[in-house]
């Protein structure tokens, strides 16, 4: 368990580190950072001017390594836009960030689960039909829109919740919904066949001849086997909805970091930029980690592969 | 045996009996298939539409008249025949703006896919086919991509080299093709092993003419299914970057754009965001259930 532990990790640092150079290459070679900061009325020596304060004439793997080694100190560099430094904003705008995240994943889980229980007690069945019809309509409907959708129906037709802002519970109802609405088809339908599964097996057949009561049977000894690969899903889920946020939290104005991330592209602000990317990479490589770990502690088979 | 015969002589025209075709079995099984049928008519009709669009097309998409603006679609008092779908905020005609934002949509699923599809399925087989060192490098950058929060980067990179229809098409294409090299990588891994391939290279097939005539084809349909809903994804994703202003530029008429010029008004003409982003759900309901459709009818057993 531990060599496995140590492997995992080391793999996520590997990546992490990947991530960084190509976010950062990508992003510096897409334009001139120069050019853009410098502004329409610019002459060719303010440009050249800039060039030379932020460090934008340097080759770019030095430019590279002067920001890695001040990022691992936690200096993320200014902001060109907020004029305050990165993580000071980063800090600001996550817990409202995680807030979402974790109550949306709550939101998805308490409907996705059940359901695909339900679906697969009854497999092939009208029952099944309309919860499968329920996840592929889910998963084509546009966030944005569906986002749009809400506030028509919560704000003009029954004035319920507030527009837009960040400052109360009732300021995340909607866009819970929303992200935890994306979520639910991919947990519900392996919830489904997970349980279809579990359900096939002999300790099932065993546990029922034993005469236990259905319920026991279905949630200790099916739904405990058949969450072992819903976990793992859940976890890439959660990095999904962190970069996802971007959206939805655009749409509502919930100042967290997926606005922030937002304003930062709107305004070519490359600091800010690169640090969102950065942390949310940080949060799904974290969170997908932790997803491993919880699977192999619960299924010796996985570490042992 | 003779107790056998007995039987089987019993039913009339036994000889008659023969065994269906392979082709002959999935095509009973596609039309069986009401996920496959409904999602395969909606979308036959949405292409049709579009590429009829020049035609069909009540108005030009571009011309606009601030006289017209924001004329209420038909079933809506104060509608009229003239514009069905109602005008726009500047007076354009809904519908074909609408007509031509199909276009727009289908171009960019089936283009990204073509890009997504061929770095995809080149590593996938690639991984599968050599194993060893090589998957582990591709597998390498699957997890990478996979951990690249991908919406916010393709936001990033479109920006700042400026949004249009190509840029858009290309990132995509480069984010999309993660799905494609795992499915691809597992099922060459499956193909590997079959006797036919230990066969042709027992006949001294070289590993470029065995990948091209042996394994190729026989992802195919894995291909279909992954293409199906990658396009929708792609789409999807177009309409998210086009809504929040970074994707495909004025005066276009992509669905996202309209949705996004639409939301200033939203509250007093709903049908602004409301018509386009039916259009977008119908469009992607309807690849998604093409998809799920092709993948029961080619491989039942990966049903679930």
């Amino acid at each position: 368990m531990l060599i496995y532990t140590l492997k995992r990790a080391l793999l996520g640092l590997l990546v992490a580190l990947t991530v960084s150079i190509l976010t950062f290459g990508l992003l510096h070679l897409s334009s001139d950072p120069a050019v853009t900061l410098a502004g329409e009325d610019a002459t060719e020596e303010d440009i050249q001017q800039i060039r030379v304060n932020y460090g934008f004439d340097k080759p770019l793997p030095v430019q590279y390594w002067v920001w890695l080694t001040k990022a691992l100190q936690g200096d993320l560099g200014t902001s060109f836009y907020f004029g305050v430094p990165v993580s000071q904003l980063l800090a600001e705008r996550l817990p409202v960030t995680l807030t979402l995240g974790i109550c949306s994943l709550f939101f998805a889980i308490m409907f996705a689960v059940p359901l695909g229980v339900l679906a697969a007690m009854r497999p092939n069945t009208w029952l099944d039909r309309v919860c499968l019809t329920l996840a592929v309509s889910a998963q084509a409907m546009p966030s944005f829109w569906f986002g749009l959708m809400l506030i028509v129906l919560f704000c003009l037709w029954f004035p319920l919740l507030p527009v837009s802002g960040s400052d109360t519970w009732q300021h995340f109802v909607m866009p819970v919904i929303v992200v935890g609405t994306y979520a639910m088809p991919a947990i519900m339908r392996l919830t489904r066949t997970g349980m279809l599964d579990v359900l096939a097996t002999d300790y099932i057949r065993t546990a029922r001849a034993k005469g236990l009561r259905p319920r026991t049977v279905l949630l200790k000894h099916a739904l405990r086997n058949a969450v072992i690969p819903v976990i793992a899903v859940i976890g890439v889920q959660a990095g999904y909805m962190l970069g996802g946020s971007v959206i939805v939290e655009t749409i509502f104005a919930l100042n967290g970091v997926g606005l922030l991330a937002y304003e930062s592209i709107i305004y070519f602000d490359l600091a800010c930029m690169e640090a969102v990317v950065l942390l949310l990479c940080l949060v799904f490589i974290t969170t997908t980690f932790a997803a491993d770990i919880l699977n192999a502690w619960l299924d010796p088979r996985i570490r042992i592969k | 045996m003779m107790i056998q015969n007995g039987i089987l002589k019993a039913i009339p025209g036994d000889e008659e009996i023969t065994e269906p075709t392979p082709g002959q079995i999935m095509r009973s099984r596609a039309l069986r298939h009401w996920g496959l049928m409904i999602g395969g008519t909606v979308l036959g009709i949405i292409l049709i539409l579009a590429l009829l669009a020049p035609i069909i097309a009540p108005h030009d998409p571009y011309t606009q008249s601030l006289s017209d603006r924001l004329q209420p679609p038909v079933w809506d008092t104060g509608g009229s025949l003239k514009h069905v779908l109602g005008t726009d905020q500047v007076g354009r005609d809904y519908l074909s703006r609408l007509l031509y934002g199909a276009q727009i949509s289908l171009m960019i699923g089936f283009a990204t896919v073509l890009i997504s599809g061929f770095i995809g399925v080149s590593l996938g087989v690639m991984a599968g086919y050599f194993g060893g060192r090589v998957d582990m490098f591709i597998n390498y950058l699957i997890t990478v991509r996979l951990s690249i929060p991908g919406v916010l980067l393709a936001l990033a990179v479109v920006q700042l080299i400026g949004g249009s229809l190509p840029v858009v098409i290309t990132v995509l294409g480069f984010m999309l093709w993660v799905r494609f090299a795992v499915v691809i990588r597992s099922a060459t891994m499956q193909i590997r092993n079959m006797d036919y391939i230990k066969a042709a290279r027992a006949a001294g097939c070289s590993s470029l003419r065995m990948i091209i005539t042996q394994i190729l084809p026989n992802v195919l349909n894995q291909f279909v299914v992954i293409a199906t809903l990658e396009a929708a994804h792609a789409i999807l994703l177009e309409a998210a970057l086009s809504f929040l202003g970074i994707g495909v530029q004025p005066p276009l008429p992509s669905w996202g754009l309209m949705i996004n010029e639409g939301k200033d008004y939203m509250f007093f003409k709903p049908y602004l965001i409301s018509i386009p982003g039916i259009a977008l759900f119908c469009l992607v309901l309807s690849i998604n259930l093409v998809g799920d459709g092709v993948r029961d009818v080619t491989a039942p057993e990966n049903r679930n």
